[in-house]
């Protein structure tokens, strides 16, 4: 008990010092206080930025490298500060420092850090720092690539996933001996929030339709409240068709007729469930890219979430999912020329080219698509 | 938690294949403690040039007054004996010759267009014959947003100075303070001038101050005020360096009142490492600093917004005096030409320019009049150029 209480102090005394400048600089709650537009708060000095690189474990450390290569040869304006966190690093401090570097930063790109299920005083440091950044919606664009083997073809979805709540509170207790509550919550500021992301994000990117994902007819108040959020928000949308569906029969439709789907809109688990579906669907998880989208603050990483261990070292891992992670980071911070011309590149060596690592029945090495990737940005560098 | 550069090949080395030879070893950043009284020298891992010329780029010229554009003909000379991809966009801009200069608007478009300029000194009379108070450098500042000022003031190897193995920047916020150009006469002969301090733009300097330590692996930003006599004004820009200072925990953050730090610069300037003030201490400061090393000739400086990075001399002088008589250094103007390739990604030919400037002084045979010598601008551009392939 004291253990505990011991604890709590440690964790109000490290976030005091953040949240005291959260209220300087402000994240639109603030208003008053200070500018808040992303500029000012990203480190952006005469068009090129700074931004966090978090190494992560397995595959991380050697992808994030071969990104920082591409970057290179496309001259993209972008400096490193790299930070080297894994699930060895699991201190306070390595994570405060990550922290710290994201806010000062405003813009994160990393690898996976595991997290250890089998020791349960093992927190996630991914939660962690998707909670602590208020990193509340993630986008996973899922779209068949041409020419690579994959079960279905014309998938075109965007999956957008509530990232702070839900199952991930880290709420589980054993109230008796043998029977252990673990809560999910669910709020309508939250969920209201998501709602009106995934809306404006069909709106800006010429969508037509959103789809509500839950789980409403078990959980009839929780997921109820969620389903009901959707629904008030679509009403301000009159153009944005919206429907809702059951998760279950989503994962069904979604292996079945997953080009029925536009955007989908959905609480934590679910999210995570039916994103690593639809990756799985157009080819596996080393070809999809993630965001995470906060006020002010973004983080960049592979669609799927996971660290790859087996793969470690053996120069076979997949680059492209990284690499479009680099470039949907270049596309946020506005340097779309930089972005389209490693995006398309990467397109031309994987369908056109035909150079694929073995998870998507190639034969290449990591090193080699790297490769050819950067000798076919370098003739299009050129004309610049 | 070290800050690595875009150029840094730690993975994937293995393709790079026969660049391998322009990469230095890529080990940890190696801090060389020194005697009291000696700066720290940093020990960077040269990894950086890989980005080959690819591409050209378009980039701003401003030549500005005086020696302005003979210092501005010996980089394109340079450049062009270095076969450096950039291509120049030239502007003539001045405030004491209106009949030829070309538009505040019209030089704001193209350095907003390009992203990149070089600029020259744009001399500025003293007198006041009435009209707007700004001056065209203020505009042109005010209008880009061009926030940030940084002189890095590095001693030469081989040119004796008062001081040597001096290394420590100095970063000035240029947008506010003393320069807002709020002066009026309230009553005959009582002049009031505003000095505008805000928190926004004090945190937004502190900010660059610590992203710029981070970046380039400093290890201490010192903030330098008058907080003591100025305690609202002054006081605001400290207290907005502390709180950003909270956010860097690995550089360590101290603060210095102008007049004591002014006696340390000429008397210790080796404790010094990055520096932050407001406005008119910075001007200051950047001229008593440059005098260090060796004076205007010899310190590049860079001005940056958040899109636009505008290189230039430390120390602003147009040196009117010299117009003509081919005497004046062209090493600022073209250090700073190279801070802008290094800014443009083109770090090989930046570092191939640098080091032959670097020779070029280090062999104590060629120098310019402010360096004691008798050396031409054009002979030193020429010295230059037959150095560039040497090493």
């Amino acid at each position: 008990m004291a253990a505990l209480t011991g604890r709590l102090l440690l964790k109000q005394k490290y976030i005091h010092p953040t949240s005291k400048f959260l209220s300087l600089i402000g994240t639109g709650q603030h208003q008053n206080n200070f500018s808040t537009s992303r500029q000012n708060q990203a480190a952006q000095y005469g068009g090129r930025h700074t931004v966090t690189l978090m190494t992560g474990d397995g595959v991380g450390p050697e992808l994030l490298g071969h990104v920082q290569e591409v970057f290179r040869y496309a001259g993209a304006p972008i400096d490193f500060e790299k930070i080297e966190i894994n699930s060895s690093t699991n201190s306070t401090e390595v994570m405060k420092n990550a922290m710290l570097s994201v806010r000062r930063n405003g813009v994160a790109i990393k690898g996976n850090i595991e997290t250890k299920f089998d020791d349960p005083t093992f927190k996630s440091m991914n939660v962690a720092l998707r909670t602590g950044l208020n990193l509340y919606a993630s986008v996973v664009c899922c779209k068949s690539i041409p020419n690579i083997h994959s079960r279905q073809k014309n998938v075109d979805i965007v999956l957008i996933r509530e990232n702070t709540e839900g199952e991930y509170r880290q709420l589980e207790y054993e109230s008796v001996d043998g029977v252990v509550e673990s809560l999910k919550i669910i709020t309508s500021e939250r969920s209201t929030r998501i709602a009106e992301y995934a809306f404006d994000f069909a709106v800006k990117h010429g969508r037509k339709k959103v789809t509500a994902i839950h789980k409403a007819n078990i959980m009839k108040l929780g997921d109820g409240l969620f389903l009901e959020c959707c629904r008030k928000v679509s009403k301000k949308y009159p153009d944005i068709e919206f429907n809702d569906l059951i998760i279950d029969n989503a994962s069904m439709q979604m292996v079945s007729r997953p080009d029925q789907f536009d955007v989908l809109v959905m609480p934590n688990l679910y999210g995570n469930i039916l994103s690593n579906i639809a990756v799985g669907l157009i080819g596996g998880a080393g070809l999809v890219p993630g965001m995470n989208i906060g006020n002010g603050y973004a983080v960049f990483e592979t669609g799927t979430r996971n660290s790859g261990r087996s793969l470690t070292g053996k120069n076979i891992a997949n680059p492209v999912g990284m690499l479009l992670a680099g470039c949907d980071m270049l596309d946020y911070l506005s340097h779309h020329r930089h972005a389209t011309v490693i995006r398309e590149s990467v397109q031309s060596v994987l369908s056109d080219k035909m150079i694929q690592t073995p998870d998507v029945g190639g034969q290449a090495t990591t090193a080699e698509v790297v490769q050819a990737v950067i000798d076919d940005i370098k003739p299009k560098t050129k004309s610049w | 938690m070290a800050t690595t550069s875009l150029f840094r090949p730690c993975v994937g080395r293995t393709i790079l294949g026969n660049f391998r030879s322009l990469i230095a070893p890529c080990g940890n950043t190696q801090v060389n403690k020194q005697k009291y009284h000696e700066t720290t020298v940093l020990h960077k891992p040269v990894a950086e040039p890989i980005s080959h010329p690819a591409g050209r780029h378009t980039i701003t010229m401003v030549p500005g007054d005086g020696v302005g554009p003979d210092l501005m003909a010996s980089v394109q000379e340079v450049f062009q004996s270095a076969g450096v991809p950039v291509d120049f966009e030239e502007i003539f801009i001045s405030e004491v010759q209106p009949g030829q200069s070309a538009t505040v608007g019209s030089v704001v478009e193209s350095f907003k267009r390009n992203g990149v300029g070089l600029k020259g000194i744009i001399a500025t009379p003293s007198s006041f014959k009435g009209g707007v108070l700004q001056t065209l450098n203020m505009q042109i500042r005010q209008e880009l947003d061009l926030f940030a000022n940084v002189v890095r003031i590095k001693s030469l190897a081989g040119y004796k100075t008062k001081h040597n193995n001096l290394d420590f920047v100095i970063i000035r916020e240029q947008t506010e303070g003393e320069y807002s150009a709020l002066e009026h006469e309230s009553v005959s002969g009582v002049v009031e001038c505003l000095k505008i301090v805000t928190k926004e733009k004090s945190q937004r300097i502190a900010k660059f101050a610590f992203d710029y330590a981070m970046r380039l692996n400093r290890k201490k930003v010192t903030a330098v005020h008058k907080a003591n006599i100025m305690k609202l004004g002054d006081g605001l820009f400290l207290r907005s360096c502390e709180e950003i200072a909270e956010l860097y925990p690995s550089i360590e953050f101290e603060t210095m009142i102008i007049d004591n730090c002014c006696m340390q610069l000429v008397s210790n300037p080796h404790q010094f490492d990055v520096m932050v003030m407001p406005n008119l201490y910075g001007n200051i400061v950047d001229n008593l600093a440059a005098g260090l090393v060796g004076g205007a000739g010899v310190v590049p400086g860079e001005s940056f917004s958040h899109d636009v990075a505008i290189y230039e001399q430390g120390a602003r002088h147009s040196y009117a005096e010299a117009v003509g008589r081919n005497i004046a250094n062209p090493t600022a103007t073209i250090l700073g030409a190279c801070n802008m390739l290094k800014h443009l990604h083109l770090e090989f030919h930046s570092r191939l320019i640098e080091d032959a400037v670097y020779r070029v002084v280090k062999s104590g045979k060629f120098r310019t009049q402010d360096m004691g010598g008798y050396t031409s601008t054009s002979d030193f551009t020429q010295a230059i150029v037959n150095n560039l392939h040497t090493g």
